[in-house]
């Protein structure tokens, strides 16, 4: 059986078949790092929602526990799905890659939307009341003092759970989306033995990952670790 | 006119009463002192005067102008005439040196860079800390820190000045270093409210000093009378106690 | 364009989808105990430093956490029958979802095991404690405190896990809920309250496991 598999290599790795992996691990890398990217930004317009104090954004703060709440406890395929069906539903003529895109978008926002808050809410309020005596306004207060603390502390959990993601993007491969998995599913079809195919996968899956998630706990020695907040200079 | 004029200042934390009618007139140029136990209500005083915590009844007027803590624009105008000095500094650890003592003026009151920058490092020179421009606040000793609060608070250009037992978090030897920069304040004609457990201190350098008890000024008067004929029960007491030991 | 949804439809399917949560939880509960047997081996193993079999256990985590399981699976029921090894659907989800726990698990509880101090260890020993006694008076309960909340995590995180399932022919939650999808094509309604039900179901095991741990261990959990 082994030496089956064994001659069967050479067969497996034309260029035709490493250009579709390759472009497939391209996608699943892409797809895990536009959710983290759109999962930032509107991770911080959801904690920014959900630590604000005043009265007129309660119903903002509520609908924003809510999104967190709700979205973390869902599992990957099932919204993959909704947003599958519901865009053939409503008639929106979306690729797959799109829905895909959307749907990494929407589970990465809620996920790092806690992250942020858990940063934001490391920072010490004393530093906040510091700058409001000085007539900070709530937005100097803000970009001065406290994202810059806080960013630290927040880019180390964002960059692991990218890490985290890439492997969830696996899932994509229901929607037919062309991504690793999908890939190895395209050449266990055309014939080729389902063990080499798949270890295939798995191996260019953990050469993604491995180096990324080595840099992530460097990431979070070099940052997290510190207690300062301050940019590091150059040893 | 008091430069600083509160009446039936009422304040509550959590539920319990932690200013009970606070009446406590400051002249132009002068230097008051708050002492009494901890836990008497003379931080939160400091707070309140700030618009940290709002105060739930009494009045709070500076230069004449009665601070209505619920309006912003009334609570901005009051904090561009104050600075307050924590117990804790409140160094923004994210900042150097010059730009913790640079940033308000230059963001928030919009003054010009280059005037800030040369006002900011006379004032850390004349708290002696002109090599520390760059420094971090994490990289500096706690009175290193604490002055440079000060300049902080200076550089703001206040016409008042609100310091919270700024000797408390430092070791011993640190205390003499704050208290000269102090001292070197009140030679400038400012008008300071000072809490402060360094008795030594207070009474050098006060022109007149308030005990405060469960969230009352409890007795009123200069230095001498305070700690040298003090004529209630209480401060007697308390001012035996301190001086003690 | 103008969709209206027609939730009555589903609902005569709603005792079908609750068995179907019964099977999604026998998945999740079994592969967790599994993986924290493994875990637990795994993580004394790495925390004692033994040279060979440390190593050996470190390979293991670093491979598992940084391959899909949903691969990891498909290597299990596609790829073994190459070599004559056969699974059901139900044993090859059961074996990937195991085998995938251990390497998380054993990162929380080897983490947790650092954080016992050797003073406590010291302080058993001078009690007349053997090895065993330390380990079931001491270390455990202080590993469990300490570790809880990832643990929790971690098992919400294995919960929606189970839905990869479906893809192997499981009729577990997700399975039954493409079954149903198959016959009524009421795709919006059955995916959205199959979604709502898997928020209800990891909001129950949050809070019981935050009880567990408050009453066992003494552990902090935060439920929001």
């Amino acid at each position: 059986m082994l030496s089956f598999l064994i001659a069967e290599i050479p067969r497996l790795f034309t260029i035709y078949n490493v250009i579709l992996l390759l472009k497939a691990a391209l996608t699943t890398l892409s797809l895990s790092a536009v959710g983290c990217v759109v999962g930032l930004f509107c991770g911080f317009l959801l904690s920014l929602a959900r630590l604000s104090q005043r009265p007129i954004f309660w119903p903002l703060k509520a609908l924003a526990l809510l999104y967190v709440e709700i979205l973390r406890r869902v599992p990957f395929l099932i919204t993959l799905m909704i947003f599958f069906f519901g865009a053939q539903v409503l008639g929106f003529n979306a690729s797959a890659l799109v829905i895909a895109f959307i749907s990494t978008s929407v589970i990465s926002t809620a996920f790092v939307a806690e992250i942020v808050r858990a940063g934001l809410r490391a920072v010490k309020p004393s530093q906040m009341e510091a700058a409001a005596v000085m007539n900070f306004s709530a937005w100097h207060t803000f970009w001065h003092v406290r994202l810059p603390q806080a960013w630290p502390l927040i880019l180390p959990p964002v960059f692991s759970y990218f890490v985290l993601f890439i492997k969830d993007t696996a899932l994509a491969s229901q929607a037919g989306v062309l991504e690793l998995t999908q890939a190895g599913k395209i050449l266990n079809t055309k014939g080729f033995s389902a063990s080499l195919v798949y270890a295939t996968v798995l191996i260019l899956y953990f050469i993604i990952s491995y180096p990324l998630a080595r840099f992530g706990s460097y990431l979070e020695r070099r940052l997290g670790a510190s207690r300062h907040s301050r940019p590091r200079r150059a040893v | 006119m008091a430069h600083l004029d509160i009446r039936g200042l009422v304040a509550r934390y959590n539920n319990a009463t932690v200013l009970d009618g606070i009446d406590l007139s400051i002249e132009r140029g002068e230097i008051v002192s708050l002492i009494g136990p901890s836990g008497s209500g003379k931080s939160t005083l400091l707070r309140v005067i700030s618009g940290l915590l709002p105060p739930r009844a009494g009045t709070v007027a500076l230069a004449g102008e009665t601070i209505n803590y619920a309006d912003r624009r009334s609570l901005r105008r009051s904090r561009d005439k104050l600075a307050i000095v924590f117990q804790q500094y409140n160094l923004f650890g994210n900042m150097n040196v010059l730009r913790n003592v640079m940033v308000a003026p230059v963001t928030i009151q919009k003054r010009d860079k280059k005037t800030v920058e040369a006002e900011a490092c006379a004032l850390l020179a004349k708290v002696g800390l002109a090599d520390k421009l760059n420094a971090y606040p994490d990289e500096l000793s706690g009175g290193q820190q604490q002055r440079v609060a000060i300049a902080r608070a200076l550089c703001l250009k206040p016409d008042i000045l609100l310091l919270d037992e700024v000797t408390s978090a430092l070791d011993p030897e640190r205390v003499g270093e704050v208290l000269d920069t102090v001292k070197m304040l009140a030679a400038d004609n400012m008008t300071l409210l000072i809490v402060s457990h360094e008795m030594g201190f207070v009474r050098e350098v006060s022109h007149r000093v308030a005990f405060m008890a469960d969230g009352k000024i409890q007795e009123m008067g200069p230095p001498a009378q305070i700690f040298g004929t003090p004529q209630q029960p209480r401060t007697q007491a308390f001012v035996s106690r301190i001086l003690g030991h | 364009m103008h969709y209206v949804l027609h939730y009555g439809q589903i609902a005569p399917y709603l005792p079908y989808l609750m068995g179907g949560m019964a099977i999604s939880l026998a998945l999740s509960i079994l592969s967790f105990i599994g993986g924290m047997v493994l875990g637990l081996f795994f993580a004394v193993i790495r925390n004692e430093g033994h040279p060979v079999a440390g190593r050996l256990v470190r390979i293991y985590v670093a491979f598992f956490t940084n391959t899909p399981q949903l691969v990891q699976i498909y290597v299990i029921y596609f790829g073994l029958p190459d070599f004559g090894i056969l699974f059901s659907p139900f044993a090859a989800v059961l074996i990937g979802m195991t085998l995938n726990a251990a390497a998380y698990l054993t990162e929380i509880l080897r983490a947790g095991l650092s954080t016992v101090h050797a003073q406590e260890l010291d302080a058993a020993e001078t009690l007349g404690m053997n090895r065993l006694q330390t380990l079931r008076h001491v270390t455990l309960p202080h590993l469990f405190k300490v570790a809880m909340p990832a643990l929790t995590n971690q098992y919400i995180l294995m919960t929606l896990g189970t839905s990869m399932a479906a893809i192997f022919g499981v009729e577990e939650l997700t399975g039954r809920a493409f079954n149903i999808n198959s016959t009524t094509f009421r795709s919006i309604e059955i995916f959205t309250t199959v979604a709502a039900l898997y928020v209800v179901v990891t909001f129950i095991a949050t809070i019981l496991l935050a009880l567990v741990g408050r009453w066992a261990f003494r552990a902090r959990v935060p439920v929001l």
